[in-house]
């Protein structure tokens, strides 16, 4: 019974920390429809930046995750003015092959510039934040995953629903000639999202180092990971993204418990595929019907 | 006689039969005769044993870049699960020498008619999804058979793999550079005009058919699914087989060298190559071989260099890097690959000196 509530519960932190790193991925689809390669390479930047400012500069923490938050907003726009802008209107492969590109150009300048050691960040959370119930312990990092997961889910609500940017998004996520026409401008809104999306995966990228330590090749395959999440839960929406983390999450960490530990690194893929089968739209996503 | 036609300054086809004609000028069919006599006839004898070696690798990934072309290419499907065809087809060439002791022109196409059952098999997703959704399920495809690769001991030998020894094709041995650089080349050439030859079937065109408009194809009677299951399979062939001649080529095979990245690096090629297109799923092959092996040169030569000045840092990251910025550089400012820019280079010599 230990055994089952400790790996429930490390199977929800799990689920919880895709689901924050499928976010951004989720963000970025909604609006221009582009399946990101790079998203772990942007959670590994923004958990490097953050480890320049905090360690080596030494700013006080809250002003280096700040810093951090707009360090990253700027990649995300300059990603898509330099790289994503010139392919508006090409083939989908050649999108994603850009993508791939820009992984593989990420992942070699920060394995260049900081190795493919592990890096820690100094311990900085206040204790108070662990809370042992009975028998299991939460870590303070993963209520503080929490919190902040939760924090950013309402900001994001709120954003999509009262902000004109975020109606702009949405809009231009619903129907693209259509908000053109109406006047959105549309490449704002792609560079937009783009930003708000490294924004968010910094965050994500934060946390995953404060939990695992930071090391280029895990944050890259994590954003191998979120796949299968945002599969799951249907490519365009936040809410199938937090509840195709949880699932994914616990299914890891409960085929890794009771069946075996390298059965678990293959099983979000199989669950993918069978989900694929059944409803390719996902969980939650937009279902296109099609009528020859 | 017919009369030779040399230099046309424009498209002046009037039946369908010459617009089918594979080439346009007599021009063509002689450079291609040049092509292969120069291919078989001084490469392999002038060249050392390393270049051989590289050209050899440039013809397996020729041949399975090709597979991909007609899938991603023609069909219009994305697949990130390339590489691991590429190992089913190694895998099966391995297992059927070593196991069954089948001589090798049996198991080199039996490797392939394998891996193309398989690669139907993990194409059938394709029967509801499309774009993305396809994509990233070929993506699982690809992880679940690495990891099949891998798990599957008693089969594949786990993470030691298998050896595969004394392979030899009609007397031809096939771990000798030289001796493999005539076998690779001879099924490169007989598989590029099979190739370029089904593009003029309505295989092909019903594939092309189904690219450009699936809807629209599935209206005029051409049976979708069936097509796109039939070009899964024909991909898969063309890995297998370039798997198989990987398998025993190298000699001892393990899941290591299939992973997502050679998926990568195939996708690559077609679109540095040229999408949907045969020539360039070839350039394709020999650019990004040549830019492995530049890249992997460079970095030796400056690892030398710099350990002897006493500062050693490791270049190696920035291999990866310099593959992604071209890839990026490629796909922004020439799109269409290297088969559009060997077209103008060919239509400004065809139309030179009026080149407008």
């Amino acid at each position: 019974m230990e055994f089952f509530l400790q790996i429930l519960v490390n199977g929800i932190s799990l689920g919880f920390l895709y689901a924050l790193s499928a976010l951004g991925f989720v963000m970025i689809f909604k609006s221009s429809s582009v399946l990101n390669f790079a998203h772990g390479e942007l959670l590994a930047f923004g958990a490097f930046l953050f480890l320049v400012l905090s360690t080596w500069a030494q700013l006080p923490i809250i002003v280096a995750f700040f810093c951090t938050l707009v360090g990253c907003f700027f990649l995300g726009f300059v990603v898509e003015r330099f790289f994503l802008r010139p392919l508006i209107g090409e083939n989908l492969i050649q999108v994603i092959m850009l993508t791939v590109g820009l992984a593989a150009m990420f992942k070699g300048l920060l394995l260049f510039i900081f190795g493919g050691d592990i890096h820690q960040y100094p311990d900085f959370l206040p204790d108070w934040l662990s809370i042992s119930i009975g028998i299991i312990t939460i870590p303070a990092v993963y209520t503080a995953t929490f919190i902040i997961g939760i924090l950013f889910l309402l900001l994001f609500g709120i954003f999509f629903k009262y902000s004109s940017q975020g109606i702009y998004m949405r809009s231009v996520a619903d129907n693209q000639p259509a908000a053109l026409s109406l006047g959105v401008h549309v490449q704002r809104v792609f560079a937009l999202s783009w930003a708000i999306a490294a924004l968010v995966a910094a965050m994500s990228g934060i946390v995953l180092g404060v939990i695992n330590g930071i090391n280029v090749h895990e944050l890259s395959a994590i954003g191998l990971k979120v796949f299968p999440v945002v599969i799951l839960g249907g490519l365009d929406s936040i809410g199938g993204a937090i509840l195709g983390g949880l699932i994914i999450g616990l299914l890891e960490t409960f085929t890794g418990g009771y069946i075996s530990t390298s059965f678990r690194e293959i099983i979000p893929y199989i669950v993918l595929v069978f989900i694929l089968m059944v409803k390719p739209y996902g969980l939650f996503g937009l279902v296109e019907i099609e009528r020859v | 006689m017919r009369k030779f036609k040399f230099h046309p300054c424009g498209n002046f086809k009037e039946t369908y039969k010459e617009d089918l004609t594979i080439f346009e000028t007599d021009f063509g069919r002689l450079w291609a005769i040049t092509g292969l006599l120069i291919l078989f006839g001084i490469i392999p004898f002038i060249c050392s044993t390393y270049t051989l070696y590289i050209i050899n690798t440039i013809g397996i990934y020729a041949i399975a870049a090709i597979g991909l072309n007609v899938l991603t290419g023609y069909t219009g499907q994305i697949s990130l699960g390339h590489a691991a065809f590429f190992g089913v087809g190694a895998y099966s060439a391995a297992i059927l020498a070593t196991r069954l002791n089948l001589p090798v022109f049996i198991s080199l196409p039996a490797a392939g008619l394998i891996t193309a059952l398989i690669g139907m098999i993990f194409g059938l997703p394709s029967l509801r999804l499309k774009h993305l959704y396809l994509c990233i399920a070929t993506l699982a495809s690809q992880f679940i058979i690495e990891y099949i690769l891998v798990h599957w001991e008693k089969m594949t030998g786990g993470a030691e793999g298998i050896i595969v020894m004394n392979t030899n094709l009609f007397g031809l041995d096939l771990n000798n550079d030289l001796s493999f650089y005539f076998i690779v080349f001879t099924c490169l050439v007989i598989l590029t005009i099979i190739t370029v030859n089904l593009t003029r079937t309505r295989f092909i065109r019903a594939f092309i058919a189904i690219r450009d408009n699936d809807q629209a194809a599935e209206g005029m009677g051409i049976p979708v699914f069936r097509y796109k299951i039939l070009s899964f399979g024909l991909s898969s062939f063309y890995a297998g087989f370039a798997g198989a001649m990987f398998a025993f080529y190298t000699m001892s095979i393990t899941p290591e060298p299939f992973n997502m990245w050679l998926s990568i690096e195939f996708v690559a090629m077609i679109i540095i190559g040229g999408l949907g297109s045969i020539p360039g799923s070839i350039f394709g092959a020999i650019f990004i071989v040549l830019l492995n092996e530049g890249l992997s040169f460079i970095t030796e030569y400056l690892m030398n260099m710099n350990s002897s000045g006493g500062i050693s840092f490791t270049i190696a990251p920035l291999r990866e890097f310099v593959f992604g910025l071209t890839i990026v550089l490629f796909i922004i400012f020439e799109p269409k690959g290297l088969a559009e820019i060997w077209r103008i280079i060919r239509s400004n010599f065809r139309l030179w000196p009026f080149s407008y």
